[in-house]
């Protein structure tokens, strides 16, 4: 244990990066303590494209392609010896979306996986992770877009109620690329996300969605940094949650850092968050830091409300009973962003498994 | 042949000064068929009265009765009432981000009819009584009054009037914010669901001149919580002329 990368310190959870995770139910990924099993559960789950290659890789031979001071992602880079990549050639237009699942993993022992995305010049494509089962994951996704390229990337986590899964999304966007991100977390024990952007030259722009629904005990944590260091870039962020029932809870960090040299700057960061019972706990923090004053704009809201008693009468008074009126609600409240995924079978999808999480927890 | 009967209806209001009585005794009974217009100055509790028999939950019931052919309204929740024949049609009809307005359509009249319509006819349906207002077929997918101007907003409540058939209508100033065109064609849409399903209509407003659309065969001047007159179309004439001064200053 010579490497300077293991020469990090366990989170105790006063650390800014830490203080709203429960520790103790990370499964040990975060101290050493998890049992790590040699598993690559990603797989390549759609017909085989000219320009897209998907293989597990030597680790040596593809190393990280962006730095991070987090502490799971360290050892997943100690560790992991092979590296899932997906490379969409330069020039490639993909017009279906390229899907890749994990299979169901186990319990007992944790995935640390590095995963590398590299969409090169000038490709487009369509990248949509799949999440099921129960498993204990620890993950470090690189995404590379290259200049003139364009990737839309769905992350679905519909995790069964036992799984762990702590993730960092980094994308690194070259000149004038554009990265949408898509992330859909509505199952899993604790899920913690990082989708981060750093913005590598000019022009480039990035959109990172999101929307999670945490019913009783679940905790889903959404941490975004979006890192302006070059002049002209554009950032958009939406996360929309909902929390019904006893002790879920739902943290959402959205920090902008829009350096010295970042001139000309577009940014603006929203989150809403939907309590439909009492129990629940949603925390919101924005979080703007700003070096020059020569940019376009930038700006970010939180907001937390409960149900709209309006709405409610409105719907109501056609007809519709309450546990109704409070689905088409909560779709609706979804609908903005579920609807970006542009895939109707797993849009439906989606918002079935919303409605049996909301049933459930009889909110 | 239905009902509406209001007896002796009292309702409050909570405010930071404590209950504030609104509307102080209201006797009214509408049947199928009628239509009653009830006039009356901005505050004199006409909004109430509709809000209080549609169960919105801000209104608290102080006393007096209101049964649907006998069925006890207050008791029932909103949902009930509108299933019970009840329909109201808002002044200011609430948005609903993220629905569309065929899905709610759909589910509002699933839940009225007690199954789902057959998509073939529904959907028909549908494009008729958007037809029939004048309403461009792209609003079918827009969200519940997201966005809708004044005149839509209206146009969609008595789309819902169309479709929804209900026994006993009450139309809370839907004249309000119309230009004469859209005034024309909202109030041949209550006349055409009107006949075709013989509902009871309670037209309530500020103005005279929706009334040169929509014939009332009686007309309740409010005033103060309270009807203070009562009469045929004649009296809406009278209002016309003459104004609330008489029954304000009281």
């Amino acid at each position: 244990m010579t490497t300077l990368t293991t020469n990090y310190l366990t989170p105790t959870g006063r650390e800014e990066a830490w203080r709203f995770t429960p520790l103790k139910r990370l499964g040990g990924m975060h101290d050493g303590t998890a049992i790590v099993a040699d598993r690559h559960s990603l797989a390549l789950n759609s017909a085989s494209v000219p320009g897209v290659s998907f293989a597990l890789l030597s680790a040596m031979d593809n190393a990280p392609i962006s730095e991070s001071d987090d502490v799971i992602v360290a050892r997943i880079r100690d560790f992991a010896k092979e590296v899932a990549v997906l490379t969409i050639a330069a020039n490639t237009e993909v017009a279906e979306p390229i899907l890749l699942k994990r299979t169901p993993g186990a319990l007992d022992s944790a995935e640390f996986s590095r995963v590398l995305i590299r969409v090169e010049n000038h490709a487009r494509a369509t990248v949509i992770i799949e999440n099921t089962g129960d498993t204990h994951l620890a993950e470090d996704l690189e995404i590379s877009v290259g200049s003139g390229a364009s990737l839309t990337l769905v992350s679905l986590q519909e995790w069964g109620s036992k799984s762990i899964h702590a993730g960092r999304q980094h994308a690194v966007v070259e000149r004038d690329a554009t990265f949408k991100s898509i992330v859909v977390t509505i199952g899993g024990s604790l899920v913690r996300l990082l989708p981060t952007v750093e913005f590598a030259a000019p022009g480039a722009s990035c959109e990172l969605l999101g929307v999670y629904f945490a019913t009783s005990g679940q905790f889903f944590e959404h941490r975004m940094f979006v890192d302006h260091k070059v002049p002209n870039a554009k950032s958009r962020v939406n996360y929309k949650g909902a929390l019904a029932g006893d002790q879920a809870h739902t943290v959402w960090i959205g920090d902008v850092f829009i350096r010295a040299a970042a001139e000309g700057t577009d940014t603006y960061e929203l989150n809403r968050n939907l309590l439909l019972s009492d129990g629940a706990r949603a925390d919101s923090v924005p979080n703007l830091e700003i070096e020059t004053g020569e940019i376009v704009g930038a700006g970010h809201a939180s907001t937390t409300g409960r149900f709209d008693d309006e709405q409610l009468f409105y719907l109501m008074s056609r007809g519709i009973n309450l546990a109704d009126a409070r689905r088409l609600v909560v779709r609706g409240f979804f609908n903005e962003i579920i609807t970006e995924i542009g895939d109707e079978v797993i849009q439906t999808r989606l918002m079935d498994r919303i409605d049996d999480e909301l049933a459930k927890a009889g909110a | 042949m239905s009902t509406l009967e209001i007896r002796g209806l009292k309702v409050s209001v909570d405010t930071e000064n404590g209950a504030v009585e609104i509307l102080k005794g209201v006797d009214l009974t509408i049947k199928s068929g009628e239509t009653h217009a009830i006039m009356g100055p901005n505050g004199s509790g006409k909004s109430t009265l509709a809000y209080s028999i549609a169960g919105h939950p801000k209104y608290n019931i102080t006393g007096g009765t209101v049964t649907l052919d006998g069925a006890d309204v207050l008791e029932m929740t909103v949902d009930e009432r509108a299933k019970a024949g009840l329909f109201l049609a808002m002044q200011y009809p609430v948005e609903v981000p993220g629905v569309s307005v065929s899905n709610f359509l759909r589910t509002a009249v699933t839940a009225l009819r007690g199954e789902a319509p057959k998509l073939r006819t529904w959907v028909g349906e549908v494009k008729g009584a958007m037809e029939a207002l004048s309403m461009d077929p792209s609003f079918a997918q827009r969200n519940v009054n997201e966005g809708f101007s004044g005149g839509e907003k209206k146009r969609h409540e008595i789309m819902q009037l169309e479709l929804l058939k209900p026994k006993i209508a009450i139309l809370d100033e839907t004249d309000s914010g119309l230009d004469v065109d859209a005034l024309r064609i909202v109030s041949e849409g209550v006349n055409r669901a009107k006949e075709s399903n013989n509902i009871g209509v309670v037209l309530i407003t500020h103005y005279t001149r929706i009334l040169r659309y929509i014939k009332p065969d009686f007309v309740h001047v409010f005033a103060n919580g309270k009807i203070v007159e009562e009469g045929g179309p004649e009296l809406a004439d009278k209002l016309e002329a003459n104004g609330y001064a008489e029954y304000v200053t009281a």
